[in-house]
């Protein structure tokens, strides 16, 4: 059985997408948001509206699926299925805000930044996550965060989106499955 | 999410799922070779041996890049270099290279059913990529991942087949993996060309090809196999040409959006007019597109993760 307490409501992650859009429209510079596969990108979308909003110019917007970056391919028993990535601007020369739901060990990050080189020399890379739950296992920091908290390692951060789940929450989990 | 087998040595291995997932991999794969850097690091590390025992430039060089896009090393064995030449026997030369420990064996043979021997014979996967007068499987997917591409969908097409069909493993393995996934099957060719035992497949035999043409969505020719004509099954090319070749005379009842497919090597003038071939009803080149993300999409299923 798991115990299920609600972190985030819809107007709580609105709030937070809103303040982080305020502080990427005071850099005044024009920035391509790339969300990572899979709930990174309904929520860079969300991100974009704001910016969109404040800004009155449309982010450029991109999707990544780091899959293939993994560093525990060979690891791994099931494999992951391979979803599209479309990065539908040139990333040479470009200001990239990677946004994800959630940061934790950061080889997630590390891996999409792999990736984003692939496709040109961005001017730089920041990262906006939603939910920062400690436990790096890679020197990796968010630029934007909506919400940092202490979690321990039963516990699961699950960041739900309308586009994927029927419905925008941010809940934490406690896995028993998980506790040896 | 996993392939339901070890080894791709046929269609037959294949269940619908898997099916879709290669194509659904694949599909998405595609993007890498537009990238500036044209390489992912998902199979680094890893060694592919490709094996062939038989002329090949399109396919070895489709496995070869679909492995270097996914950043795995590649070693190219064929039967003129090897020891085979020097009278070892293949299942020796296959055990000598199992010693060296590649994660996957792509193998193509002029004989039937030599990937199914080396698939016991070896730990890791086996790819087939043509057995004699069996079957090859990746270029039938390759053929569904581009008619799915062009058409939208699969499930209730009409695809004809058009030539050699005794001769041809891709014949074969895309009857089997097209009737598999809903699509209408015709075949035609000359008589002298038809496996006697067509009926046990579920598709419509003619031999006259103006009786499939005017209702195919995608239209497959076959290479006329000069290597593998024993005897004479037709007096002459030109009426090859004339009775059983696409050209304007034969497509003049094909549907206006009718696709055009052929596994290549083109024998231009023979089973298709060059004015045909180089036509926008011509998908041939897309086809050599979508055999490297098909074979990406394969390798990284195949050794992608550890053995379950």
């Amino acid at each position: 059985m798991a115990e299920t307490k609600l972190l985030m409501t819809e107007e709580q992650m609105d709030q937070v997408f809103l303040e982080m859009a305020r502080k990427v429209a005071a850099n005044g510079e024009d920035v391509a948001l790339i969300g990572i596969r899979s709930r990174g990108v309904p929520l860079a979308h969300w991100l974009a509206k704001h910016v969109e909003t404040l800004t009155k110019r449309t982010p450029k917007l991109g999707a990544l699926d780091i899959n293939l970056y993994r560093d525990d391919l060979s690891e791994v028993g099931e494999h992951p299925v391979i979803k599209e990535t479309d990065i539908p601007f040139k990333v040479e020369g470009t200001g990239i805000i990677l946004v994800d739901d959630v940061l934790y060990t950061g080889r997630t990050i590390r891996a999409a930044m792999d990736a984003i080189v692939d496709f040109g020399r961005p001017k730089y890379v920041r990262l906006a996550v939603l939910v920062d739950r400690g436990w790096r296992e890679l020197p990796i920091q968010a630029d934007y965060t909506g919400k940092k908290i202490e979690t321990t390692a039963d516990e699961v951060v699950k960041v739900m989106v309308k586009e994927l789940d029927g419905k925008n929450e941010v809940v934490l989990k406690k896995d028993f499955s998980k506790r040896f | 999410m996993n392939l339901s087998t070890h080894h791709i040595l046929g269609v037959e291995d294949l269940n619908n799922q898997d099916v879709e997932l290669i194509l659904k991999t694949a599909e998405n794969l595609k993007e890498i070779s537009l990238r500036p850097v044209k390489k992912v690091p998902a199979l680094r590390g890893k060694t592919i041996l490709l094996c062939f025992f038989e002329p090949s430039t399109r396919t070895r060089a489709s496995f070869e890049m679909a492995a270097k896009r996914l950043s795995a090393d590649t070693l190219n064995f064929s039967a003129s270099d090897s020891a085979i030449n020097k009278g070892e026997s293949l299942l020796d030369t296959v055990r000598n290279l199992q010693a060296m420990d590649p994660d996957l064996l792509v193998v193509r043979h002029g004989f039937s059913g030599i990937p199914h021997l080396l698939a016991r014979a070896v730990r890791c996967p086996v790819i087939n990529a043509g057995d004699g007068l069996h079957e090859h499987p990746t270029q039938a997917l390759l053929d569904l991942l581009t008619i799915q591409n062009i058409k939208k969908k699969i499930k209730g097409l009409n695809v004809a087949i058009i030539g050699d069909i005794a001769h041809s493993r891709v014949a074969r393995s895309n009857i089997l993996l097209l009737t598999k996934m809903g699509v209408k099957v015709s075949v035609a060719g000359p008589a002298s060309m038809m496996p006697a035992a067509i009926d046990q497949y579920d598709v419509e035999v003619a031999y006259d090809i103006r009786e499939v043409i005017p209702k195919a969505d995608v239209i497959m020719m076959l290479r006329i196999q000069r290597e593998r004509q024993d005897a004479c099954r037709f007096p002459s090319l030109r009426e090859y040409a004339r009775f059983f070749g696409l050209n304007k005379q034969t497509m003049k009842d094909a549907k206006k959006d009718v696709v055009i497919m052929h596994p290549g090597p083109v024998n231009r003038g023979v089973e298709i007019a060059p004015e045909i071939a180089d036509s926008p009803h011509s998908v041939i080149l897309d086809q050599v597109t979508n055999g490297v993300a098909v074979r990406m999409a394969l390798l990284y299923l195949l050794c992608g993760g550890k053995e379950i």
